[in-house]
């Protein structure tokens, strides 16, 4: 392994990407494009969500309650129903997406108790809809126990418990294991550095061969080795630059909540890069068409991350077989620990179980690109 | 190890096989050191897989080949440290500059950095390109483009350069000064391979080895297989129209070869050949004009032309 040889391909490869026109968009509108349109898939403001309301008590604080839904802009009632059955009718007709039912003795029991149950009801249809009306409906009644409770302590002279107020108590229909956007937004991102890490290492020893430069390039002495890393490396640094990117957006613009360090975000994210590079990497060396081995690189990326990566299908929701199948599939490890980096703030000594399958693959697939590339024609 | 004796290649019973196609068949080959060695062969004759198995591109089905000394299929690394070499298909970067292409190479065979200032200012002398050294490669013409690959190819100063055809699709004037680079090189006892198909070049060359369907069926200097390879004496015919004069020609007694150069015939008679003006006459009654043939002296191409023929009907017959 040679450092002059190394720098001098990083150097070639970094100024053909420059002068790519087509790698160029793939390495930075594609991320801002997918962030876009993935990003805003999950995560759009939605106002004026239909609601049906069964309150069954229909007294003065029930009705206040169906109010504050109101008032707040977020719902608007599409259907008053006095029946149980009139939910299901409702919601089959795409009449209503959340439906609110105030129980029979909810004002009584919230006097007596200082703590009182509402259901909810939600057409987990749109999941995205749906998590974004949830995240509403936590809101508005929120907003209503700290009035409530306020009041009830006042009234009492005690200091209440947390779980005192209205309860909202959720339920889903049709998609019960709804997960919240902040948890697809981390794995947006782990699609979109997959997809365009891949891409771009694709093409890069397809190219060479679809142009006719290898044969020069394999008569000179630089090792397979000192190919593949130098090539890498520039991909290396885009794909961190991408990275950066959309975790900040993930962050600044969609919110998400971001409770561990950036140290620990920031090893985890080369990890995965080094996965999704060799892949790209191992397929391009397999596939001497550029176009081929793009449109390879696209389905190894695409299928996983989508459907196997927790992203948006739940895996403790899948049938054993399939769920065995996540194992072997590298975005289910980064998804889990972007997660846990973002939502519950896991250092590295937490996420030592997806950190060593990941280090694995790509100990793995590094391994199996350095050896795939052969000097010969 | 590099032995400074022994010759800069040897190749023996090198074959290689394209599944059940013999593109290169037991090829001998020894060329000395500060050669310049010509490889002619019509197209598909195996000249440019030869090649490849000697940059240790191509791993040979069976046989043996080193190059500088190393074994090209135990230490093709060792090779490639010690040869140049330039594609049949032009493949410096062309979306790379002048200067960018030379840097790459330069650093790809470790040029040390003292040296790399001036080798870099004299392959850019030697391709002419002073002054466009910031202009993308597949913006140049043929010939730079050829001048410069040569340059990238001995940056590193190999002893053995291989060259396939280096030369095709480039115009005359820039094939001449592509010529005198080569001799520049040999002049400093750089061995060099070249393949071509031009037949003029080849009297470019120390020595020329001749390939069809992956044999080497002759190779010398060029007086050598001039002076020794015909089987009897060279004659030109004009005569019209000529399709009909070289199929009414073939199979008389005496007409070794007939082949149609250019708007004429060569013909090679041996001793017991007709008279010129007999053959005038056979001609004519096959309602051919004809003049009467001139004895010229042979050129390579005639040799080759014979050559080829020759063993094309060996292996009918075989
Ligand atoms: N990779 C390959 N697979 C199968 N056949 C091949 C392969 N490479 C070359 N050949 C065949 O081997 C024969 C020799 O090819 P080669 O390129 O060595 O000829 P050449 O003398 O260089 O011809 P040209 O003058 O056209 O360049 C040809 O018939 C060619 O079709
Ligand atoms: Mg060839």
């Amino acid at each position: 392994m040679n450092l002059r040889r190394l720098l001098a391909m990083a150097l070639k490869e970094a100024l053909q990407i420059w002068r790519d026109p087509r790698s160029l968009a793939v390495a930075l509108l594609m991320p801002l494009m997918q962030m876009a349109i993935l990003g805003y898939g999950v995560s759009l403001d939605i106002k004026h969500v239909p609601l049906c309301v069964y309150d069954q008590e229909n007294s003065q604080t029930s009705r206040a309650v169906v109010d504050r839904f109101i008032s707040s802009g977020w719902f608007s009632v599409s259907h008053v129903i006095t029946r149980y059955s009139g939910i299901r009718r409702a919601m089959d007709r795409g009449a209503c997406i959340a439906t609110i039912v105030i129980p029979v003795n909810f004002s009584r029991t919230l006097s007596a108790t200082g703590s009182a149950p509402i259901q909810a009801i939600f057409d987990a249809t749109d999941v995205n809809t749906t998590n974004i009306a949830l995240g509403y409906a936590q809101g508005v009644v929120a907003q209503a126990n700290a009035d409530i409770v306020a009041q009830w302590d006042a009234a009492h002279g005690v200091q209440s418990s947390a779980d005192s107020g209205v309860q909202l108590d959720p339920t889903v229909w049709f998609n019960e294991t709804l997960d919240s956007r902040y948890f697809i937004i981390p794995g947006v991102v782990a699609v979109i550095l997959a997809l365009v890490g891949a891409q771009l290492t694709s093409l890069t020893i397809s190219r060479e061969w679809e142009r006719g430069t290898m044969e020069q390039l394999i008569s000179t002495p630089i090792s397979a080795l000192e190919v593949m890393l130098g090539k890498l490396i520039p991909y290396f640094l885009i794909g961190l630059v991408d990275a950066t990117f959309c975790l900040s957006v993930a962050i600044f613009w969609f919110d998400v909540p971001f409770r561990g360090e950036i140290a620990t975000l920031f090893v985890t994210t080369a990890l995965f890069n080094l996965v999704v590079l060799g892949i790209g990497y191992l397929i391009s060396v397999r596939i001497r068409s550029q176009l081929g081995a793009s449109q390879i690189a696209l389905l190894v990326t695409m299928l996983p991350t989508t459907l196997l990566s927790g992203y948006t299908f739940p895996i403790d929701q899948m049938p054993a077989p399939i769920r065995a199948l996540t194992y072997i599939v590298y975005p289910r490890y980064y998804v889990t620990i972007l997660r846990g980096i973002f939502l519950k703030g896991s250092g590295l000594s937490d996420l030592w179980g997806p950190m060593i399958g990941l280090s694995l693959y790509a100990a793995g697939i590094i391994w199996l690109a350095a050896r795939a590339f052969q000097k010969r024609l | 190890m590099s032995a400074s004796g022994g010759p800069a290649v040897l190749a023996e019973a090198l074959t290689k096989k394209f599944g059940d196609f013999t593109a290169v068949d037991h090829l001998d080959l020894r060329i000395e050191r500060g050669q310049v060695i010509g490889f002619l062969g019509p197209n598909g004759a195996g000249k440019s897989t030869t090649i490849r198995m000697l940059c240790g591109l191509l791993l040979p089905t069976s046989g043996r080949a080193s190059v500088a000394g190393f074994d090209v299929g135990r230490e093709p690394e060792a090779v490639r440290e010690h040869i140049g070499y330039m594609s049949q298909k032009f493949s410096l970067y062309g979306d790379l500059t002048v200067r960018e292409n030379l840097r790459f190479f330069g650093g790809i065979y470790r040029v040390r950095r003292e040296d790399f200032a001036e080798r870099m200012r004299f392959a850019i002398s030697m391709a002419g390109l002073e002054g466009r050294q910031n202009a993308l490669v597949h913006t140049l013409a043929g010939g730079w483009k050829q001048r410069l690959a040569l340059g990238c190819a001995i940056l590193h100063r190999p002893p053995v350069l291989f060259l396939d055809e280096p030369t095709s699709g480039v115009e005359p004037e820039a094939r001449r000064q592509f010529w005198d680079l080569i001799h520049d090189l040999a002049a400093e006892h750089v061995t060099i391979l070249v393949s071509t198909h031009y037949m003029d070049e080849a009297e470019y060359c120390n020595q020329v080895a001749l390939i069809d369907r992956g044999t080497l069926i002759a190779m010398g200097t060029p007086s050598e297989l001039r002076g020794h390879r015909l089987s009897g004496q060279l004659y030109e015919l004009r005569c019209s129209p000529l399709g009909g004069a070289l199929k009414a020609l073939r199979g008389v007694t005496g007409v070794v070869e007939a082949a149609i150069f250019g708007d004429r015939l060569h013909v090679v008679l041996a001793e017991n050949a007709p008279a010129g003006a007999d053959i005038r006459r056979l001609l004519s009654e096959h309602g051919i004009q004809a003049d009467l043939p001139r004895r010229i002296m042979p050129s390579l191409e005639d040799v080759f032309v014979q050559l080829v023929s020759r063993g094309a009907e060996h292996r009918v017959t075989a």
